[in-house]
């Protein structure tokens, strides 16, 4: 009897999704190491990790909004955030125009426009009932063509240089100031799923509306509230992106939609809903942007970097993306 | 997701709303139909001479011969999405495909070796769907980000086979896809038709029950000993094969290759079928109505552009278009409900 519950006991050796990907970070890393152009000493080494973490902490916010909706479930995607990264990029290099004391205002009125966005999405996708990955499609559409409308392709401005200084150059000890940023927003974000009243509903309604609901949960309001706080959390990341590349464009945004995508789902997140972490995420960005930098230094061609990048995404989610299968 | 079961009542009053309800649930493509005829019908309006002899044939030709490879794509999508699936990979294997063709069919070979490229191609089609169903359903993988991850390695082949656009299609394959027409019906319209009644005979056999199983609610599928991962490996197959037949016509239609001719047409394919009252969570849906959702969005591009709008403000109306008609049963749900 009591070797039988020794045996049942004795768990199959297993890892948890983030913990797995910050291991295969690591390692991925380290074989960076041995390329013709990698590092060859520990100072360059720690400089190459510093700028591989900055370059995925953008990745990370953006895809935190994104972590929020997939959780949220029922097919919950936001296709919308490489627009509202766009909008948000524009809206600061035009309005800040490299005044500092405009900084905190824009930053409002940023996270405002966002929050706007997500709010419709939410809308449409609580009480409309429109699939959210056609709502959200078609509302980066909408973004998009507001701002070629508005800017007719022409955009001019500058970034302010307190935000230079915080995000894009290093604060103490030689280490970026987007680092601490990044790890406050990480507790921050913990603590919105793990702590809060919001989070748990988030999951519950993650795992199954109908219980959601049935147990007290107004789930439409959680699914608004959901959308808009990705939306503000998209525009977020877009005012901290244009004070690292200080420089704008009208399709700046799109490059990170499904690199963010790809970053939750390696993360451990189920894209079908209710499982998750930001920490997960954290190190699913990390992951992604190791990968593209390892391709970039390989200095391979785009088609060769394309069907490596697709091959690698692929081995990692046969690692350990599974699903779990019908049989019981 | 809320059914009520009813039990049949006892007198048989016949009830409108009822009736309209019902016939809304088994006819997914109601709403995509009235869009459809809503649309075509302000296109016909702007056209100032479209009921004169033989311009209706040159229209009909015109359009169904550029709509067709998103038509195409369209329905193996809603296969895909039919079994609870997502393809996100089927345009970039129209890229490949469009690629491979541009850079082998010549008018130096014989006719019989062309052939032999177009039947390889749908081959390839065959093998590149049961990679992403093996991927998804064999191995369990999350199809969206699946799909997206293997887009990269056919759109990365795409770019390494043919670099920048280029390829020379002879004029005669091309013209006979581009202009026969039999009795002013064009070939791309008795194409969509063939699909359509093959569609309609498989639907109510085996295969077409299976499929709306698997969809509808997989453990239940599976223990009524339906082989759930051949259903499903089999829809991504499908769709392969409908990327190949696309990568054909758009071959035909543009008569060259280019790495990125596909990209865009995957969002908009899902699109297509969605606002064809597909469900992306699988089990109920039309290959009519996502043929109508392609036709409604190729539509609303016309008329964007037949309205002679600033080209700045085309993007922006295109999508809150879309928009809308995605929005209009919700909304009309929500005036019911506050009577």
């Amino acid at each position: 009897m009591s070797e039988n519950i020794q045996s049942s006991e004795k768990k199959k050796f297993t890892l948890s999704p983030p913990v797995t990907a910050l291991l295969l970070a690591l390692l991925l890393f380290l074989a960076s190491g041995f390329l013709p152009n990698g590092f060859n000493s520990l100072d360059t080494a720690i400089n190459q990790a510093f700028n591989i973490i900055r370059l995925s902490s953008f990745l990370a916010l953006i895809a935190a909004g994104q972590t929020l909706v997939i959780i949220s479930g029922g097919e919950g995607i936001d296709l919308s955030a490489g627009a509202i990264v766009t909008i948000a990029v524009l809206v600061t290099y035009k309005f800040i125009n490299g005044d500092n004391s405009m900084v905190l205002p824009v930053l409002f009125l940023v996270i405002a426009c966002g929050a706007a966005v997500g709010l419709i999405n939410g809308l449409g996708i609580a009480y409309l009932k429109i699939p959210p990955f056609v709502m959200t499609l078609g509302m980066a559409g909408v973004v998009t063509g507001a701002l070629l409308v508005v800017t007719r392709g022409l955009y001019d401005g500058k970034v302010a240089p307190i935000m230079t200084n915080v995000i894009a150059r290093d604060l103490v000890w030689g280490i970026p100031g987007m680092l601490f940023l990044w790890i406050i927003f990480g507790v921050l974000m913990t603590i919105l799923l793990e702590r809060t009243r919001y989070g748990k509903q988030l999951f519950a309604i993650g795992v199954n509306r109908l219980t959601a609901r049935l147990s007290g949960v107004r789930v439409d309001l959680v699914v608004v509230a959901t959308y808009s706080i990705a939306g503000a959390l998209a525009a977020f990341s877009g005012f901290i992106l244009v004070g690292w590349t200080q420089n704008a464009g009208l399709l700046v945004g799109n490059q990170y939609l499904f690199p963010s995508i790809a970053a939750v789902a390696i993360g451990g997140t189920l894209l079908s809903g209710g499982k998750g972490s930001y920490f997960g995420t954290m190190a699913g960005a990390i992951v992604i942007q190791l990968i593209t930098s390892l391709l970039t230094t390989m200095q391979l061609p785009e088609a060769i970097q394309q069907m490596v990048y697709g091959l690698i995404l692929i081995a990692l989610l046969i690692a350990y993306g599974r699903e779990k299968g019908i049989r019981l | 997701m809320r059914q009520t079961t009813r039990l049949p009542s006892m007198d048989f009053k016949f009830d409108l709303r009822e009736w309209w309800r019902n016939f809304n649930r088994k006819n997914t493509y109601v709403l995509s139909l009235v869009i459809f005829i809503v649309t075509t019908v302000a296109y016909l309006m702007l056209q100032p001479n479209a009921f004169e002899e033989g311009v209706l044939s040159r229209l009909l030709t015109s359009n169904f011969r550029t709509w067709l490879p998103v038509i195409l794509l369209a329905i193996g999508q809603t296969f895909v999405m039919l079994s609870g699936g997502l393809d996100l990979a089927s345009g970039s294997m129209v890229s490949l495909f469009n690629v491979i063709m541009a850079i082998s069919i010549t008018s130096n070979e014989e006719p019989w070796f062309n052939l032999v490229i177009v039947l390889g191609v749908v081959g390839l089609g065959l093998i590149g769907g049961f990679f992403n169903g093996f991927l998804t359903a064999y191995m369990g993988l999350q199809p969206m980000i699946t799909t997206f991850a293997t887009s990269f390695v056919y759109s990365g082949l795409a770019l390494l086979i043919l670099p920048d656009p280029w390829g020379k299609i002879p004029r005669e394959y091309s013209s006979v896809y581009r202009i026969t027409t039999w009795f002013g019906i064009p070939l791309s319209l008795f194409i969509i038709a063939f699909i359509l009644i093959i569609w309609a005979v498989i639907k109510n056999r085996r295969y077409g029950h299976f499929l709306f199983a698997v969809g509808g609610k997989v453990d239940a599928a599976y223990y009524t000993g339906i082989r759930v991962t051949r259903i499903k490996i089999s829809t991504y197959m499908i769709s392969g094969f409908f990327s190949s037949l696309a990568a054909i016509s758009y071959t035909l239609l543009t008569g060259s290759g280019s790495a990125t001719s596909g990209a865009e047409m995957t969002l908009t394919s899902i699109t297509a079928a969605i606002l064809g009252g597909t469900s992306m969570a699988g089990g109920s849906g039309s290959l009519i109505g996502s043929v109508f959702g392609a036709i409604i969005l190729g539509t609303i591009k016309n008329l964007i552009s037949l309205s002679k709008m600033d080209s700045w403000y085309r993007l922006l109306v295109n999508a809150t278009v879309i928009i809308m008609a995605l929005a209009s049963p919700g909304i009309i749900n929500l005036f019911r409900r506050k009577k």
